[in-house]
């Protein structure tokens, strides 16, 4: 049985992972989630919004799902809050408002 | 049915290689290890194997390439010496920490400069901490031979270790010897196919190697390493016997010449250790208890083992073919020093480091080193720990 | 074949969020477009050199990369690679594999232009099947923006500080586009992030399924070592290809194409005036250094016009 990345962590013993640093499945980085970083948060207006999807291929972290030519609200688990998508998109569908934490 | 032939060291290597048929053999030249990928570049272009031949820019390249191959799932090798070793260092320890079975034919080249062709074990020696298994040679047969176990101690699933097969160079790699070659049908059937679970192609998963680990993880890694080096030591005795079982020959961890009531004895490693067994019979036939350890695996280290066949034994002197500067004496010295602590009845041992980059090591000098041995037994005064055997110097030396 | 951006972009993602680079960083832009310029249904294996990317897209055990990923060390990711290919057409000979694989390496100019370059130069003239990605953002930027050949004069680095006696880095940015066109591959492009990435995705689909060695040159822009605010990621691009700082071209079997001629070529300091790293560039007394950035610029320029068809 191949040990998954999900039963890896900071507390698991050497004899609980994989050697070498190996993993065997793809894109368990998504389990970490990167949009605790932001200070900015975009805000996307889906009517303003013409699906040009200009804002999808500059998004650095995949953050801007796609499905059957359509983009969906932000993947706000990984959005990092760079603002390039605000800055890109022609019709101001996008606006950057400061992040709020509870 | 074994193939009576007559072979130099490079020349058996070649045709092990051959018999094996790898999928990607990385090839660069260095001398005196330089045959090797020209042998086998013959073989490739009469389509005698089906290796992948990638004639990469540098020893740096080459040892990438089968890293990448070998994590492709591919059986990878590649021959070198000396500074091309050396050029590798970096990747050397990448390939054991990624745990893919990697071999190495490394022919054995002076690294302490200044630039000199010729053998000592400096080149292996300086790589002894990059977690690969260490096998060496007295001759073409053993260089053959431990070749052919190569793979199936690295690959096995434990371990998943590289390995380095080192043989002297010149004095082995390029002089003609007998030799009993095993047939190609015999040779497959003993190696078998590599099928690892996991790579980076033809699975149904996909592999991702050589990350970047935090502090969290990496000693936890490193203690992974450890334990498949230490695994190492059943899997170069498993695959031992079964290749004794098939071939007749024995090998072990090392070979104890004459020990049984030695009283003094030499250790060391390589092709010195035909010279020094001529000495030995001749010292026997004079009744003196003299015995010999020619020490095959260096890495796995072992430890227990060697300590235990030099107990008892009065005096030891341990023959280093390579210099590691330490200012206390040669690599072998340390580690063998090092067993026998524990021991109740130690012997007094000196280190003699000689034969630095080619320097001969005739019957004579063996002989004037068990001499000194026998003189610390009888006069109880051991001298100097670390001595030089060999050189021209202008003041009185022990040796 | 037609760009059809919708359909591009509805594939499933091959580079995943989670992973660890800064935000806005043109790394993680480049991995994506690389990925989608693969044909639905093929895999691939990604050789990545130490750098930016790969301690942030491959830092245990999460992995970023939905296909095979190996990072072995700094200077060698080209041959690296060239191993897994060699693999691969051994391992298919024999019978033991039957899908198609593609071969991207990918590091950052430090890793490509510098350490890596004996690498790089050895795997193309061997005639690897593969493609080598380098995302250029003009420095040595994961130990702190040290200079790289490929940084351009006038810029400020950690090794090429401007100072009092000093206006950043002395040396003119090294042409590596040039010098893997003169190792006469199939196929060599320059490229960045424009409007819906069409010339981005067209060269990297042609680099990937021209048989042999090709290599793609992405400029990446970073606003940590550039000094800029993350957002102006595109507006950088857009100038770096209006001024004629970086032109977008490809090289086919040796014949120069360009890929984009501006309409109205503006002047080299609306590329600079947007990045902290040329900031001293544009104190008095230092009219100079933009001068020669421009002719520098121009005359480049002229050459390449001069190789087009």
């Amino acid at each position: 049985m191949s040990i998954s990345a999900k039963n890896i962590n900071e507390h698991s013993p050497w004899q609980e992972m994989t050697p070498g640093g190996e993993i065997y499945e793809g894109g368990t980085a998504r389990l970490t989630k990167t949009g605790e970083w932001r200070s900015d948060v975009p805000v996307w207006d889906p009517v303003k919004c013409r699906q040009c999807l200009l804002c999808a291929p500059f998004c650095p972290d995949s953050s801007i799902p796609v499905v059957e030519g359509k983009r969906l609200d932000f993947d706000f688990d990984h959005c990092k809050g760079c603002g390039i998508c605000w800055n890109v998109c022609p019709f101001q569908a996008i606006e950057m408002k400061k992040e709020v934490r509870e | 049915m074994s193939i009576r032939d007559r072979l130099s060291g490079n020349e058996a290597i070649a045709y092990a290689m051959r018999q094996i048929n790898p999928d990607v053999f990385a090839a660069f030249p260095i001398t005196p290890s330089t045959e090797i990928p020209q042998y086998f570049a013959q073989y490739v272009a009469d389509g005698k194997v089906d290796t992948e031949y990638v004639t990469v820019e540098s020893e740096h390249s080459s040892m990438s390439t089968c890293i990448g191959a070998a994590a492709a799932g591919a059986r990878a090798v590649t021959a070198t010496s000396s500074a091309g070793l050396a050029f590798m260092y970096e990747v050397l320890y990448v390939a054991a920490s990624s745990r893919l079975p990697i071999t190495l034919a490394c022919v054995n080249r002076t690294l302490t400069g200044p630039i000199n062709i010729n053998n000592d074990h400096s080149d292996s020696m300086g790589a002894r901490d990059t977690g690969w298994i260490q096998i060496y040679a007295e001759n073409n047969q053993e260089a053959y031979d431990n070749y052919l176990q190569a793979m199936r101690i690295s690959e096995t699933p434990d371990v998943r270790l590289p390995i380095m097969i080192c043989q002297d160079g010149f004095i082995t790699s390029h002089a003609v010897e007998n030799i009993l070659l095993e047939e190609d049908d015999a040779v497959k059937a003993f190696v078998g196919e590599w099928d690892p679970e996991h790579a980076l192609i033809g699975r149904d998963h996909p592999l991702a190697v050589g990350p970047y680990d935090t502090c969290p993880y990496c000693m936890e890694h490193n203690v992974q390493q450890a334990e498949a080096m230490k695994n190492a030591k059943r899997a170069v005795l498993e695959v031992a016997a079964d290749f004794e079982r098939t071939f007749g020959r024995h090998y072990g961890f090392f070979e104890s010449y004459r020990m049984e009531d030695a009283e003094v004895a030499l250790v060391l490693i390589g092709s010195t250790a035909g010279t020094a067994k001529a000495c030995v019979e001749k010292l026997r036939a004079e009744g003196v208890k003299a015995g010999l350890i020619k020490v095959r695996v260096f890495r796995p280290f072992p430890f227990e083992e060697i300590a235990e066949a030099l107990s008892g034994v009065k005096a030891v002197a341990v023959m280093d073919k390579s210099e590691g500067y330490s200012g206390a004496g040669g690599p072998l010295f340390a580690e063998v020093r090092s067993a026998c602590y524990d021991l109740k009845d130690r012997p007094e041992m000196i280190d003699v480091v000689f034969g630095l980059a080619g320097r001969d090591c005739a019957v004579g000098d063996i002989e004037r080193v068990y001499r000194h041995l026998l003189k610390i037994v009888t006069t109880g005064e051991t001298g100097p720990r670390y001595i030089h055997m060999g050189q021209r110097t202008s003041e009185k030396e022990v040796l | 074949m037609a760009y059809n951006h919708k359909v591009e972009l509805s594939k499933p993602e091959r580079f995943v969020g989670g992973h660890r680079l800064c935000a806005g960083c043109g790394a993680g832009i480049t991995c994506r477009a690389m990925m989608r310029a693969l044909d639905p249904g093929d895999k691939a294996v990604v050789t990545n050199a130490t750098g930016c990317l790969e301690v942030s897209s491959f830092l245990y055990p999460y992995t970023a990369w939905e296909d095979s990923y190996i990072h072995s060390a700094f200077e060698n990711a080209s041959a690296t690679c060239g191993g897994v290919e060699a693999a691969y057409n051994a391992l298919k000979r024999k019978g033991k594999i039957k899908e198609n694989y593609k071969f991207l390496t990918i590091g950052g100019d430090g890793g490509t232009y510098d350490i890596g370059f004996q690498s790089l130069s050895g795997a193309m003239e061997r005639g690897h099947d593969m493609v080598y990605f380098c995302y250029d953002n003009e420095a040595y930027m994961n130990t702190g923006i040290q200079r790289s050949s490929s940084t351009p004069r006038f810029a400020s680095a950690t090794t090429s500080p401007a100072g009092t006696v000093s206006n950043g880095k002395k040396q003119n940015k090294k042409d590596l586009t040039e010098i893997m066109a003169a190792h006469a591959i199939p196929y060599v492009a320059q490229t960045t992030f424009i409007g819906n990435f069409k010339d981005f995705h067209q060269k990297a689909h042609r680099a990937i399924y021209t048989p042999g060695p090709a290599f793609v040159n992405v400029m990446a822009p970073c606003p940590r070592g550039w000094q800029y605010p993350a957002h102006l990621l595109p507006d950088i691009c857009r100038m770096a290809v209006e001024t004629c700082v970086w032109p977008l071209y490809e090289v086919i079997e040796g014949r120069y194409y360009l890929s984009y001629v501006p309409r109205k070529k503006l002047p080299v300091e609306e590329f600079m005036k947007l990045q902290g790293r040329f900031r001293h560039c544009f104190s008095r007394g230092n009219e100079w250094t933009i001068e020669a950035a421009q002719h520098y610029v121009d005359e480049k320029w002229e050459k390449l016009l001069a190789k087009c068809e």
